[in-house]
């Protein structure tokens, strides 16, 4: 298998650096908060200031250690969530797409189901009726997300699946006499890599905003800090009528960020996917240096291979212009 | 034709799974909840309400569970979503007057979103590389944001500072509700502000899918050609734009249900009086049968909108009618 080319785009750069930041924070944020997320022995409602960096909620608890500490259930619960629904979307999705027949049609049949309930409403109705002391077990929680936010995966999954199955690198290894399971899992699924990745980062995307909507509604355990607990608390004291940003906008930008980076990372993929888009995704400069015009008049876009290798490139004609 | 068969069939296969995971959740959770319920309830609400509550759970527990189910089956179809504790009325009647306002306000939102999504992906897929691809982080930022957190940070800038908007609920407390001017004006006034953030927070979605299959198409060969024979640009745009939008259309059952979600929590910031708001009290009181009632009632919704989604795509797209040997 080739070495996979990343784009290295500002995009990506920056979706990276961000998510990187906030994957140290899961680890380290409860060490490093100045106090505890539960002590209440300060008093309420102070504005940030150098003590309380992002103020104190109303009944004293400092947020920026609260938010500091609520990173690591937020984060683990998003990945454990988005990693076990990606691995059943694998599983689901390339044994549909490679084994056909009834197995698809039942598998397929399986994601649509999943694929057509709403989401959110039936994590909310599981969610009720958990017993308490499971509502504060994050792994409880990230397997039930993940059982609502499989099935687009599996789909995506599937497609790719049926388009690789006959291509003759998989035709010789069914030839060879290569066992089924060895033919899905080394030969297809290597290939299925760009698309794995945008759709494990669309879980984790997905699970991060199932969870802190569970938590902002008061249905996780509110002895474990999340961001989505913060707002929750936020909200039931009407801070956001009462002007209290300082209490629930830093919870919301960390999501928010989150967010933010795991969708920059994935234009990367998708440019990467589909290299058309990548010469959209340049800036002015890096178009000049390419030779490009700042803008493509006719309905053609260049396909270049990658945009650090930009100025060698420059020279020639820029790269193969497809139709 | 058998595609519409097919899609039929696959939303009622999803509705009979959304109803029998209704049944199953609370008798197969640990803790027996309806029990704890209704020995909850004694003493509180009259016997006949406890009966209605028990039988929309499918009858007595003393029966196999063969024959609760089809109890509970029979009570759905006459309409019995069994009685919520804390309003003390059927769950019925309770969604009834809720509904209109979420039906009105997630159906004007994501019309209004899914327009202009598609109306500036398809410029911005266009004219790609130009300084308006600098909306293109702003956009997935909005779209990162949760739903209700947007609306909060608009609701304390606009509405709480800035006084632009009235603050919440759905209309003013000083109108009596019925179809005369002065209450129409007063919910499009109070509407605006949950819409603007509804469609903030999904426009994002329609605008990147719509650049990016507009970038796709304008490499098309019926594109240059048509530049080519000098047609104006307007009508070029617009030919590229109308085969572009059809995997949007095509996706759009699938985002109805990540719109109705989002949606549903922007009520409850704003105090508007629909679904959203309904369900919040429901999950914080444990009013059991008013959340599963609301359950089905959300999926029966998002089915039905999934399944106009999909006649719009086989009206639009006229190589989905072709019959194709599978």
């Amino acid at each position: 298998m080739k070495r996979l080319r990343i784009p290295r785009s500002p995009k990506v750069i920056l979706g990276l650096v961000i998510l990187g930041f906030f994957v140290i924070l899961m680890i380290i944020g409860p060490y490093i908060a100045p106090y505890s997320p539960d002590d209440t022995s300060f008093a309420a409602l102070l504005t940030p200031s150098a003590h309380h960096w992002f103020g104190t909620t109303s009944l004293g608890q400092d947020i920026f250690s609260q938010t500091l500490v609520g990173a690591r259930a937020t984060m683990v619960v998003a990945l454990v969530a988005g990693l076990v629904a990606t691995m059943l979307s694998i599983i689901v999705g390339v044994s549909a797409g490679y084994i056909g027949g009834f197995t698809d049609d039942g598998l397929s049949l399986m994601s649509n189901v999943f694929l057509a309930l709403p989401g959110l409403p039936l994590l909310i109705v599981i969610d009720s009726y958990l017993p308490v002391n499971s509502r504060s077990n994050s792994l409880v929680i990230g397997l039930i997300i993940s059982l609502t936010g499989w099935a687009w995966g599996a789909r995506v999954l599937r497609a790719q699946t049926m388009s690789l199955r006959n291509r003759d690198f998989v035709e010789s290894a069914r030839i060879i006499g290569e066992k089924r399971m060895r033919i899905m899992f080394s030969e297809v699924a290597p290939n299925l890599l760009p698309i794995l990745a945008s759709s494990l980062l669309f879980t984790i995307l997905y699970s991060i905003g199932a969870y802190v909507t569970l938590a902002y509604i008061g249905l996780t355990s509110t002895a474990v800090w999340n961001w989505g607990t913060m707002l929750f608390w936020a909200q039931a004291n009407n801070a956001p009528l009462s002007g209290e940003w300082y209490w629930f906008v830093p919870p919301g930008i960390c999501i928010a960020l989150v967010g933010t980076s795991l969708a920059l990372l994935n234009f990367g993929i998708d440019e990467f996917i589909n290299p058309r888009l990548r010469a959209g995704g340049l800036s002015g400069r890096q178009r000049r240096r390419l030779g490009q015009p700042r803008r493509q008049r006719l309905g053609l876009t260049p396909v270049h291979r990658s945009a650090a290798k930009a100025p060698r490139l420059a020279s020639t004609t820029p790269t193969s212009v497809t139709p | 034709m058998r595609l519409i068969g097919r899609r039929l069939a696959l939303y009622a296969l999803t509705a009979w799974v959304a109803i029998t995971v209704n049944f199953l959740l609370p008798h197969f959770m640990p803790g027996n909840p309806i029990q704890t319920m209704i020995g909850k309830l004694q003493g509180q609400v009259t016997s006949q309400e406890i009966n209605a509550i028990r039988l929309s759970f499918g009858g007595g527990l003393n029966q196999s569970l063969i024959s609760q189910y089809f109890t509970y089956i029979g009570q759905l179809l006459h309409g019995n979503l069994g009685v919520s504790i804390t309003l003390s009325e059927p769950v019925i009647t309770a969604l009834k007057t809720s509904v209109p306002w979420t039906i009105g306000l997630i159906g004007v939102s994501l019309i209004i979103s899914f327009l202009v999504g598609t109306i500036c992906g398809a410029l911005l897929g266009w004219t790609r590389g130009s300084r308006l691809d600098s909306l293109i982080p702003t956009a997935t930022f909005f779209q990162a944001v949760p739903y209700f957190f947007l609306a909060t940070i608009m609701l304390l800038v606009f509405a709480s500072n800035l006084h632009w908007f009235p603050i919440l609920g759905a209309y003013s407390q000083n109108l009596q509700p019925g179809w005369h001017w002065a209450f129409v004006a007063s919910l499009l006034r109070y509407g605006e502000l949950p819409v603007i953030s509804i469609v903030l927070s999904s426009v994002a979605g329609w605008m990147l899918g719509m650049r990016n299959m507009m970038i796709t198409m304008v490499a098309e060969d019926f594109v240059l050609m048509s530049i080519a024979m000098g047609l104006p640009k307007r009508k070029v745009i617009m030919a590229a734009a109308r085969n572009a939008v059809l995997p949007s259309i095509a996706n759009l059952s699938l985002a109805i249900g990540l719109v109705v979600s989002g949606a549903l929590l922007v009520e409850l910031v704003f105090n508007y009086p629909g679904v959203g708001d309904l369900l919040l009290n429901a999950v914080q009181s444990q009013d059991y049968p008013l959340i599963q009632g609301i359950f089905l009632c959300i999926t029966l919704a998002v089915l039905a909108a999934n399944l106009l989604a999909d006649l719009v795509y086989l009206w639009l797209d006229p190589r989905t009618r072709t019959e194709v040997a599978p």
